[in-house]
């Protein structure tokens, strides 16, 4: 279930320019980490790193490692399919699939693990999922609809649902409540504080208040001017990086002098 | 100075302002929209007035002395069995050169692929007949004579088979490979435009890279593809040239699509018989045309109906 993951001396490429320069963290299991920081940094480019889902822009590549409760997630022999399989990623825009009914968008990673499931565990897959994600009351009616008919806060939730259904170690969020309205937004993140009892949670917010309301950990990226890489400044418990942090820039940032 | 006072207008009634841009731009999309239909009102009627005669007149008076639809059906069998040879081989691997071409090849040989498969469609039908005649026909006899041989069951492939290779199987590959660049460029088009988001959410949960195209490529571009296959099959159904240079035809109405005498199409037997037909015969070959306007239009009809029976699945929404 829920992993640790450590990252060492991470540099990550596309082509030749370098978008973000010697990240070291340790990511605690079951407990929700934020990453904040202006547009461009590398934070999304960071997140997207930990499932290996920058590689699919060509010329992405990393050095250094991420180790995921002692599974080095770059090794050699590791295919990144298998590495998404065990990481679950939520986007900054609600993205179920409009060709699939709400039961099928929640099933479809399962459908790829090729395993072979009954209907009546299928049924109580979907179940679950959907009352995990705090879904189910508003769609069990209407399971065989296009999921593309839901709300904006009732999408990304299906699009959790459908994340937490293969039951992954962690689950990244790139700015999951960003195209959503205030009470939409709080639905996600009550459900963010649910979720993180079974998972590791990483999010990349914009939103200042959001990472000091849901996270334990803060991590914040900076840069040091457009084409130069972004940097992991600062990373410390929620609570010291909003009231008393270490870095001069963090505390700028925070304070809204710059960003 | 008399007070001139404002023209009263009820105060309820908001009208809208109507630009003159607005106005010239929806005439002439209104103008382009209403020509296209009375040009396809206008051809119908021909074939409807000039046909009528061949409809009333007596059997022994239509060529072949057995009647209108004995001399239409043959025809109606060879068209759609010809089209039908070369939708069922075009679409397929159209399909495959599009997804190749859109996510698997490097940039640059999809570019170069993209630009020989156009040029496929830029070559005269008469060449493709020629090639079909002189090249395809005699390449193909070992294989009417192996289907023969090992599908010989199958009424489709009863025999004998052809010693020439001129027969409904040859002209509906050579079909196959004119209509294969209108399919591709429609379904390498959807297929492309295809959103990342929805790639990315297939990829995120562990999709291989054929996993991801067959979650969020296929169900988003399968009504381009019809819409594609669609148009190549009109094409097929109205080939006239290439058609008529590698049958002989002649014979009835048969599914034998590997013998010498299959039936020829309504299209190349219109060419071929028009300049020499007169009277009833030019009515009786009309009304073969009026014939296959109505198939081209019920087969798209059909296709517009199974692109929209799940409208709301569709991803347009």
């Amino acid at each position: 279930m829920a992993k640790r993951i450590e990252v060492s001396d991470l540099n990550i490429y596309y082509g030749n320019f370098l978008a973000v320069e010697g990240v070291n963290v340790s990511i605690e299991p079951r407990s929700i980490t934020a990453l904040i920081g202006p547009s461009g940094c590398g934070k999304s480019t960071f997140l997207r790193s930990i499932n290996r889902m920058h590689e699919v822009l060509p010329g992405a590549r990393v050095e250094g490692k991420v180790v995921m409760d002692g599974q080095d997630l770059y090794g050699s022999d590791v295919d990144p399919v298998d590495v998404r399989r065990q990481i679950g990623m939520v986007f900054q825009r609600p993205n179920p699939f409009p060709t699939m009914s709400i039961y099928d968008n929640v099933i479809a990673g399962n459908r790829l693990n090729n395993k072979r499931m009954k209907r009546a565990e299928t049924d109580e897959l979907v179940e679950r999922s959907l009352r995990g994600a705090n879904l189910w009351n508003e769609v069990k009616d209407r399971l065989d609809r296009p999921g593309s008919g839901l709300s904006g806060g009732q999408q990304q939730r299906l699009c959790i649902a459908r994340a937490i259904a293969v039951e992954p170690d962690v689950l990244l969020m790139d700015e999951p409540c960003s195209a959503l309205d205030p009470i939409s937004t709080l639905a996600i993140e009550d459900l963010m504080t649910e979720l993180k009892e079974r998972f590791t949670i990483v999010i990349v917010t914009h939103n200042m208040q959001q990472a000091a309301r849901v996270s334990e950990q803060t991590g914040f990226f900076n840069l040091n001017g457009v084409g130069q890489p972004g940097r992991l400044i600062e990373f410390n418990p929620t609570e010291k990086i909003f009231s008393n942090p270490d870095e001069k820039a963090t505390e700028d940032y925070i304070s809204g002098r710059f960003g | 100075m008399t007070v001139t006072k404002a023209p009263t207008e009820p105060p309820a009634q908001q009208r809208t302002i109507r630009r003159p841009g607005d106005r010239i731009f929806a005439g002439a999309a209104r103008g382009s929209g209403i020509f296209i239909l009375l040009v396809l009102a206008g051809v119908a009627a021909f074939l409807i007035s000039e046909a009528i005669p061949a409809f009333t007149a007596s059997s022994e008076e239509i060529p072949g002395g057995e009647g209108l639809g004995d001399y239409v059906w043959p025809l109606i069998a060879g068209t759609l069995l010809g089209a039908v040879i070369a939708l069922l081989v075009a679409t397929p691997l159209a399909v495959g050169i599009a997804l190749y071409v859109t996510y698997y090849a490097p940039r640059r040989i999809a570019t170069a692929l993209g630009y020989v498969i156009d040029l496929l469609a830029a070559i005269p039908s008469v060449v493709y007949g020629f090639w079909g005649l002189a090249v395809l026909a005699k390449q193909l006899v070992p294989f009417h004579e192996w289907l023969d041989d090992t599908l010989g069951f199958i009424p489709f492939f009863a025999g004998p088979a052809s010693t020439t290779g001129r027969t409904m199987l040859t002209v509906g590959l050579v079909l196959a490979v004119m209509i294969l660049p209108i399919i591709s460029a429609i379904a390498r088009e959807v297929f492309g435009q295809a959103p990342a988001l929805h790639r990315e959410a297939a990829l995120a949960l562990g999709a291989t890279r054929w996993e991801m195209i067959r979650m969020a490529v296929l169900p988003y571009g399968k009504s381009g593809v019809i819409a594609g296959a669609m148009l190549g099959l009109g094409r097929a159904l109205g080939e006239t040239m290439a058609v008529a240079i590698i049958l002989s035809g002649g014979a009835g109405a048969t599914l034998n699509v590997i013998s010498n005498s299959s039936p020829s199409t309504i299209a190349s037997n219109i060419a071929l018989r028009f300049p020499e037909a007169t009277g009833l015969g030019v009515n009786t070959l009309i009304a073969s045309g009026l014939v296959l306007f109505v198939i081209t239009l019920a087969v798209n009809m059909l296709a517009r109906w199974v692109v929209n029976r799940r409208a709301d699945f569709s991803g347009a929404n």
